[in-house]
């Protein structure tokens, strides 16, 4: 199984069955798995906080939802992370990339990756940080433990994750 | 006509239905207009009325009427495209247009300048968009209601704000009796 297959598994195995993204390189396989599986409901968003208010939607309606974005939207999405998921106290999983690590060839990616930690941090959302594929294996706690504390979460998933891009 | 007329004016169609309202005033004279449990305000994010009502409608059956303003649809344009190519039956976006910054002071939005929000939701691949006067609200929301499409409605009005008071109920107590309400009525 691919690990982009592995990924969508366990967001099945939660029930997430809303899904929104706006894309990054090192994201394309896992877009393509969530686009194709019958189980989610794919609605690519055309930025990240409008994203995080399609999935603050999804979760009053019933579903649970995830969003799937590039670490660069941390600087884009935290007043709508702070006056709506975490004022309202809605889950939210948001699956990362973490571009501007080892094996980044755009500078400018660096700019961002050296603040994204430090905001998360700074935001109290509790962040996780992929760096091998054997740390995918924690996917499936990272989810639950996002269902039972209905919070934001981070999952950070950086170059040598995805193995180059 | 202001808003804050239109809204009264919508009591008895918005009454039992969902209802996504705009951050700041909207919602605030929606709430005491007709509090209800089936109402979401919105208390802290400008501009994600309509995507939120997206996120309930794509989710659920029952008929979600988001309530939101010219300068809200502004400031998250994008969301019109997002409307336009998932098309949900059961989704109502009322933008009550008065070309200006309500909450703010009045200050004129675009779209009380050059700029049509209603060929924007058009041109963005809605199917059903209809501009109407303040005069034609209450008829324009229950032929949508009525209708087996999504609409998404442009209501014009003039600029003017009434006082009334902020919002004191707790977040989580709004999204839970939203949530709930939600919940009764699914299978």
């Amino acid at each position: 199984m691919t690990i982009h297959d592995q990924l969508v598994n366990d967001l099945v195995n939660n029930e997430v069955e809303f899904v929104t993204t706006v894309p990054c390189k090192q994201l394309g396989g896992v877009i393509d798995a969530v686009d194709k599986h019958e189980r989610i409901l794919h609605v690519p968003c055309n930025k990240e906080d409008e994203g995080i208010g399609l999935c603050a939607g999804a979760h009053m309606g019933g579903k649970r939802p995830a969003i799937i974005m590039q670490n660069t939207a941390i600087g884009v999405v935290v007043n709508t992370l702070v006056t709506l998921t975490q004022y309202y106290r809605m889950p939210l999983p948001m699956l990362i990339s973490y571009r501007g690590e080892l094996g980044e060839p755009v500078a400018c990616q660096v700019e961002m990756a050296v603040h994204t930690k430090a905001l998360l941090d700074q935001l109290l959302i509790p962040t996780y940080h992929f760096h091998q594929e054997e740390d995918a294996a924690e996917f499936d706690a990272i989810l639950k433990h996002t269902y039972m504390c209905n919070k934001p979460v981070a999952i950070l998933t950086d170059a040598t994750f995805w193995k180059g891009y | 006509m202001v808003r804050s007329e239109i809204l009264e004016l919508l009591v008895p169609v918005l009454r039992d239905q969902l209802v996504v309202c705009n951050i700041g005033l909207p919602s605030q004279e929606l709430h005491k207009t007709l509090d209800q449990p089936s109402n979401f305000y919105m208390l802290g994010t400008m501009g994600l009325a309509s995507s939120i009502g997206l996120g309930v409608a794509l989710t659920q059956n029952r008929k979600v009427i988001a309530i939101d303003g010219d300068g809200s649809v502004l400031t998250n344009l994008g969301t019109l495209a997002t409307i336009g190519n998932n098309p949900t039956p059961n989704l109502i976006l009322l933008i009550i247009d008065n070309g200006s910054y309500g909450s703010t002071g009045d200050q004129p939005t675009y779209a009380g300048g050059k700029t049509s929000l209603t060929e924007v939701a058009r041109a963005c691949g809605s199917e059903h968009v209809v501009e109407c006067d303040a005069a034609d609200a209450v008829e324009t929301v229950k032929a949508a209601l009525a209708a087996e499409h999504g609409t998404v409605i442009v209501c014009k009005c003039e600029s003017g704000n009434v006082k009334v008071p902020v919002i004191t109920m707790d977040p989580v107590v709004i999204k839970d009796r939203f949530m709930k309400t939600i919940a009764a009525t699914q299978g």
